[in-house]
């Protein structure tokens, strides 16, 4: 494909948005995007995700802000003059109309003429790879081709830029990774600046150059899917990108590049601030992720009971309770005899010296993420000694899915590359 | 116990159920329109001689068949006439909010609420010579002469409209409510502007609602007796009040029975013109 108009850059400027209500859908969003790359938009339902889709592409106009697509900006036209393809999550192919037709409606609406448009259409399906469809009805194709048929609607019209929205959440597991290739490989081949909306994570890491988490309308992280996973800078991303185990501790000591802090649960260990001041004495949640533990045959780390071991396959997930009376989760490779642990048996933990765990201030009475990395300069009080109160952990933490999800390393084996 | 509800398949359903509908159509439907049948291949008011007279002289008589076309050019402008008012408000009432909706449906339906007399001398209010259009217009030196809107095809058409208008409507709504609205989306960001939109997607989308719509105002306003007979006055003559008079009037039963029956068939071929439009257009819609 020859296709000039893509890699167009696109700017978020300070975005805003306000419901009629007045409740805040979005609030300064701003992201800089390059020509060409792939953005995940990441975030639970209801982070105003959708809305800046939304607002990008058109349907919505926002409070306050700008959007900027290659030198243009764009707020006061209209969806259709602005050239933004859009699949939707149910792809929303027009059920009266044959497949070719779909796919060539963007190029008539445009005023090219139907030799054009057959040609152009039989051309975009054979990118998508269903050429001998043109002349079904979609409601007579599968989900997958549906979607190769969205994408070759959107494409058709040569767009600037690329919206999907949660564009393989109504596709079963093993489809969703062809059709993650799929899209990968019609963006590498076309070059568009694409954004995709989603609330899985493992779609946004495997698929994005970068990923912006989003929570309650504010950005949160804006980083390389490894610079999401590994160097968290919000208490959010850290439990929303991957599985963390939350350690309640103090600092004992901290500078800029290392932070020591005594566990409530018995160690003292070194770990990685992820920006902002911690003070000594301050309380910490600090995030272990399961891998990143290690169960140590001498007096280092913390003190355990196993409660349950869970066998995923490639891993081994074991549910430990610590002096304090809170549950970690230790995620061990099954590489050669993994020692059996029953429940039961005491042992002990420690964190992998590499890569750090990551302290979070404590708000008082508060195990979310303040915005930023921001510390609470008041000592705490007494009452915050005790050991923390056990947070019901089912909601995001502990989704047993260690290590890099499985979907990631498959598209990546697949894709014959390396994270 | 026995075996068989054992045996019994459980998808079949007793149609023993139907049994006393199906009784109460018998008696008060079908045998009706069989006598109805019977009378009118009769020649002579008595009911003593056989044959197809009644027949030949409706389809020989121009004044009969000048009626009959007057009744179905009726129902046809009354339906033109719904649909173009009753799709935008259909429309509408898909994109607004749940409070307004409540009262566009109540709106739409209030003219089924009321008396069918009651609706009538309103419109009688409304249009007549000294009615509210013509007294406003004239106060207000639009019009030195009253204008004739009582009386005629204008005024039925308008009367019988409103009556009719939530039969066109609520289809409508049903059959809009069930396009998806990702459609329009998709739609205007290919770049289509809103009235490409209209036409390439929403309308063919809505066939089916309009379809049914179209059905049932026009068998309704065809058969409208009072409101025909009402707001069309002596002058104009419609086939159910035609058929009255033949019945009623003239006592000429078998002819009056022949009436019913072309008329009958006059309506059943028309809805049969929809509902054949409506099976190709099934292909559309739905999921």
């Amino acid at each position: 494909m020859a296709e000039t108009q893509g890699g167009r850059s696109l700017v978020v400027d300070a975005v805003t948005h306000r419901y009629p209500s007045g409740a805040l859908a979005v609030e300064n969003i701003n992201l800089d995007i390059k020509g060409g790359e792939i953005i995940a938009l990441l975030g639970p339902s209801g982070c105003g995700k959708t809305t800046l889709l939304r607002i990008i592409a058109g349907f919505i106009a926002q409070s306050q802000g700008r959007i900027i697509i290659g030198d243009d900006i764009v707020d006061a036209l209209p969806p259709n003059k602005r050239a933004v393809g859009i699949v939707f999550q149910n792809y929303a192919l027009f059920p009266h109309l044959s497949i070719s037709e779909n796919v060539s409606y963007g190029l008539a609406a445009r005023g090219i003429d139907k030799a054009t448009r057959q040609r152009e259409a039989q051309r975009l399906l054979e990118l998508v790879q269903l050429p001998s469809m043109a002349e079904r009805l979609p409601r007579q194709l599968s989900g997958g081709q549906q979607q190769r048929v969205a994408l070759a609607r959107a494409l058709a019209i040569k767009p600037s830029i690329l919206l999907l929205d949660e564009p393989f959440a109504a596709l079963d597991k093993n489809l969703r990774l062809d059709m993650q290739i799929e899209v990968k490989r019609l963006q590498r081949v076309s070059g568009i600046t694409t954004l995709i909306v989603t609330h899985d994570q493992e779609e946004a890491l495997s698929m994005a150059d970068r990923v912006a988490v989003l929570s309650h309308g504010k950005l949160e992280q804006f980083g390389t899917p490894s610079d999401v996973y590994d160097r968290p800078q919000t208490l959010f991303v850290n439990t929303f990108v991957g599985s963390s185990n939350r350690m309640p501790g103090v600092v004992v000591s901290a500078d800029r590049t290392a932070a020591k802090v005594r566990l409530d649960a018995g160690a003292e260990i070194i770990a990685r601030p992820a920006g902002g001041a911690l003070t000594e004495g301050g309380r910490v949640t600090v995030c272990i992720r399961p891998e990143h533990l290690q169960f140590v045959g001498d007096e280092t780390g913390f003190a355990g009971v196993v409660g349950m071991s869970l066998p995923l396959g490639a891993t081994v997930v074991h549910e430990v309770t610590t002096a304090d009376g809170s549950g970690v989760k230790v995620s061990q490779a099954r590489i050669g005899e993994t020692r059996a642990l029953e429940n039961g048996a005491a042992v002990r933990l420690a964190p992998l010296a590499r890569p750090s765990p990551t302290p979070f201030p404590q708000r008082f009475r508060s195990s979310h993420s303040p915005h930023g990395v921001r510390h609470d300069p008041q000592p705490p009080k007494p009452a915050d000694h005790r050991p923390h109160p056990r947070r019901h952990e089912g909601a995001s933490g502990t989704e047993l899915r260690p290590g890099p999800p499985a979907g990631v390393r498959d598209l990546h084996r697949k894709l014959g590359g390396s994270p | 116990m026995g075996t068989a509800p054992a045996s019994r398949d459980v998808t079949s359903y007793g149609m023993g159920l139907a049994a006393p509908l199906a009784l109460f159509f018998l008696l008060f439907f079908v045998a009706p329109l069989l006598q109805l049948f019977w009378l009118s291949l009769h020649n002579d008011t008595a009911g003593l001689h056989w044959g197809l007279g009644q027949y030949l002289h409706f389809l020989t008589d121009p004044f009969s068949l000048g009626v009959l076309g007057s009744t179905l050019l009726l129902g046809a402008e009354v339906t033109a006439v719904c649909l173009v008012l009753g799709f935008p408000i259909a429309w509408l009432y898909q994109r607004i909010g749940p409070r307004l909706q409540t009262i566009i449906i109540l709106i739409v339906l209030l003219p089924l609420l009321t008396s069918v007399v009651v609706r009538t001398f309103a419109w009688i209010v409304i249009l007549g010579r000294q009615g509210i259009i013509n007294a406003t217009l004239q106060s207000l030196g639009v019009i030195d002469t009253p204008l004739r809107l009582l009386y005629t095809q204008f005024g039925v058409v308008i009367a019988l409209a409103q009556v009719q208008m939530p039969l066109m409507t609520l289809p409508l709504i049903t059959a809009l409510g069930r396009i998806d609205p990702n459609l329009d989306d998709a739609s205007c960001s290919l770049g289509a502007g809103s009235w490409r939109t209209f036409f390439k997607v929403v309308l063919p989308l809505s066939l089916p609602g309009v379809i049914a719509g179209c059905t049932l105002t026009y068998a309704a306003a065809i058969t409208a007796f009072i409101t025909q007979s009402l707001i069309g006055g002596g002058q104009m003559l419609f086939m159910p009040m035609y058929l009255y008079q033949q019945a009623s009037t003239l006592q000429n039963w078998p002819f009056a029975a022949a009436i019913s029956i072309i008329f009958l068939l006059a309506v059943l071929a028309v809805v049969s013109v929809f509902t054949t439009l409506g099976r190709l257009s099934r292909g559309y819609g739905g999921a």
